[in-house]
């Protein structure tokens, strides 16, 4: 017994892919026969996802979901962010740079518009609740923009680390809600052609949840999805605790 | 070979990131800026260029969409690991604030593409896509 538990625990990536490809022929299986394929399997299989994490959490008090349950430990490798993003480009495999093109311009909109937009709301919600120093609501405004926007920015400003954890926390909440969400509302939206994924990459921006997001609405989208995605996570850095910081000092105040 | 694929991927991946990892360091901030949006584009153009002078091969091919394919459980295993617990303990504040901005910018997509479609409607070409 002890030997087949080293063997899973140090070949965890492995025990990883076994177990991702249950969940996945479990979601097939729910979408199909549950759902008459109205809910995609991959949109199934990222919330079981979620739960396992939910569970992991309680189980184990840590915070790397079910990577902290014993012998899943390897999820972290797989599900880390470098087969994350080894596998996001490639799936640009499939993509038309013409079609990129075409969004050009109004795909850098949306990115200034998602970062400044997410991250005023951001803000006045944390006034609204209470934290009305600049630090604080400039801290939770970038946490409402992606969870490394949230702690590269209190930190840099040096805000509390409670409300550094709070825009953490935001963060994760938006990439949940945005993966979950996507599918829902993309009718509603029109989220079904590569321009449009790509200016709701720009606004939306959390990496995880837009890749998760597009790969539960159509997978055909999302290289143009995270193609704008992914310049947001730094475009937020660059200006939160800069330009959007200075611009609430200056409006505080006033 | 596949190897060659994945070599292929791998060489854009990196190149994307010293890239994105250079432009952070110019604009002095410690964070990657696009990244992985240069290095698909790199791919994108690398696989076009090859294609063209039929230098890409099925097998070599094989090397990159199974990396692509393997997109959706990566996806799956990284749900897995978020700290949704903690995400959930964060209370009312971290709720709001993950939700309605982010409902709002959902909001504005098609506002967006409309304005899109309307700054590029004077050339769009019906048959690609």
């Amino acid at each position: 017994m002890k030997e087949v538990m080293n063997i899973l625990l140090n070949d965890g990536l492995l025990l990883a892919s076994i177990s991702v490809a249950l969940v996945l022929a479990l979601s097939m299986w729910i979408s199909s026969r549950l759902t008459n394929k109205k809910i995609p399997g991959a949109a199934i299989a990222i919330f079981l996802g979620l739960i396992l994490a939910y569970a992991g959490g309680v189980a184990s008090g840590g915070d790397r979901g079910i990577a902290d349950v014993g012998l899943f430990a390897g999820f972290t490798m797989l599900g880390g962010s470098m087969l994350r993003d080894f596998t996001i480009v490639a799936t640009a495999m499939g993509a038309r740079f013409s079609e990129m093109k075409k969004a050009g311009m109004t795909g850098v909109l949306s990115l200034m518009i998602g970062v400044a937009g997410s991250f005023s709301f951001g803000a006045v919600l944390a006034y609204l609740f209470g934290y009305q120093d600049v630090k604080s609501m400039t801290t939770i405004g970038a946490g409402a923009c992606t969870f490394i926007v949230g702690p590269v920015t209190g930190t840099a400003i040096g805000a509390d680390s409670e409300v550094i954890a709070l825009s953490i926390a935001a963060g994760v909440i938006k990439s949940i809600f945005v993966t979950i969400g996507t599918p829902w509302v993309a009718r509603l939206v029109g989220l079904n052609n590569p321009q449009t994924a790509m200016i709701y990459g720009g606004l939306i921006g959390t990496t995880s949840g837009v890749a998760a997001g597009l790969a539960a609405t159509d997978p055909k989208l999302v290289p143009y999805g995270a193609i704008t995605a992914t310049f947001y996570t730094g475009l937020g850095c660059l200006l939160c605790p800069s330009m959007l910081y200075l611009i609430l000092q200056w409006l505080a105040s006033a | 070979m596949t190897i060659y694929g994945v070599a292929m991927l791998a060489a854009c991946f990196l190149i994307g990131k010293l890239i994105g990892e250079g432009l952070g360091d110019l604009i002095g901030i410690d964070a990657n800026i696009g990244g992985v949006g240069f290095a698909m584009i790199l791919l994108i153009m690398g696989s076009q260029w090859l294609h063209q002078r039929r230098w890409l091969d099925t097998l070599t091919e094989s090397g990159i969409t199974f990396w692509s394919n393997m997109y959706i459980p990566v996806i799956v295993a990284m749900s897995a690991t978020q700290n949704v617990k903690g995400a959930l303990s964060g209370g009312m504040i971290a709720l709001l604030a993950g939700t309605i901005p982010t409902a709002l910018c959902f909001l504005m997509i098609p506002w967006l593409s409309r304005l899109q479609k309307r700054t590029t409607s004077e050339h769009v070409d019906k048959t690609e896509g």
